[in-house]
């Protein structure tokens, strides 16, 4: 159990800021069971990737991905965009997460979700991310969602968002 | 086949039951499902903590499962929307999760499922959602 600190670093800024992300997204055991990738970066925003796999499957008449598959990767796209929007970022925990589902994703298809935290505070973080395949205008999923920051009882300017 | 056997053969179907690695227990008509742990589940290796996404994933299953005994049914019901509240952070071990249909309407279910591991009265999360009916 247990593979070290989190990756350090003002994560979504500079060089190589895309593979330190991407680095932060398999540091978790099941984004990493998952094969999660994170494609692109831009302040507050961050679109990444779900692989199509078989052992996903939710619905085996269909091959439709199960829905928990596109739950956890919203939750843990929106997490990261909390991240971003951090000055000093750590590690954040999910409060809620709403998620409405317009439809199936297509079978065979990697999924792809955009996430942008448009809101934090001292404590919350407010993210809206949607999934689909091709574009957004064409949506599988919706999410709302807020995040804890776990700050360890530090609070104030450094922990306040940059812009997003 | 007995209804539990039925159960087990249904989520057997599913490659996503698999997994996550769930397994049903179906007392008369209350369903009970089970995630043993597994390290493919977490989410912050640090605390260690379960992914979030695991635990709705979880609770959806058991509030479709449940919904598809509670309407007699062999398929399952599709997803409309679910929300999700956290509440404890995930241990590294047992999780079960029950569902509650609180309404079956003509094409929308209404059903509430909780999540919990050592202790019953001490949720980890909660979820409700709404499901649009198998026809």
């Amino acid at each position: 159990m247990g593979s070290g600190d989190p990756p350090k670093g003002d994560y979504g800024q500079g060089k190589d800021a895309l593979e330190r992300v991407q680095a932060m997204m398999q540091w978790t055991p099941q984004g990493r069971a998952l094969g999660f990738e994170v494609t692109k970066l831009d302040g507050a925003k961050v679109w990444g990737r779900a692989p199509y796999k078989a052992e996903l499957i939710g619905d085996p008449e269909t091959g439709i991905i199960a829905g928990g598959v596109i739950t956890t990767f919203l939750d843990q796209l929106s997490g990261m965009a909390a991240v971003l929007a951090m000055r000093e970022p750590t590690t954040v925990a999910t409060i809620d997460i709403r998620i409405d589902y317009m439809r199936g994703a297509e079978p065979g298809r990697d999924v792809l979700a955009e996430a942008h935290c448009y809101k934090i505070g001292r404590n919350v973080a407010f993210v809206r991310a949607v999934a689909y395949e091709d574009s957004p205008d064409n949506p599988i999923a919706h999410a709302a969602a807020a995040f804890m920051l776990n700050t360890q009882g530090k609070t104030g300017a450094n922990l306040r968002g940059k812009k997003t | 086949m007995s209804p539990q056997e039925r159960l087990t053969a249904a989520l057997a179907r599913i490659p996503y039951a698999g997994f996550l690695g769930v397994r049903a227990e179906l007392k008369g008509d209350e369903l009970t499902l089970v995630l043993p742990y597994s390290e493919h589940l977490v989410g912050n290796p640090l605390l260690p903590a379960l992914h979030g996404g695991v635990v709705g994933a979880l609770m959806e299953l058991t509030a479709i499962t449940q919904l598809a005994i509670a309407s007699k049914s062999e398929r399952f019901a599709k997803t409309i929307d679910i929300g999700v509240d956290y509440l404890r952070s995930g241990k590294p071990v047992d999780t079960y999760a029950r569902a509650r249909v609180i309404k079956i309407g003509r094409r929308i279910a209404n059903v509430q499922a909780e999540a919990w591991q050592n202790e019953r009265s001490q949720p980890i999360a909660a979820m409700h959602g709404h499901f649009l009916v198998a026809d």
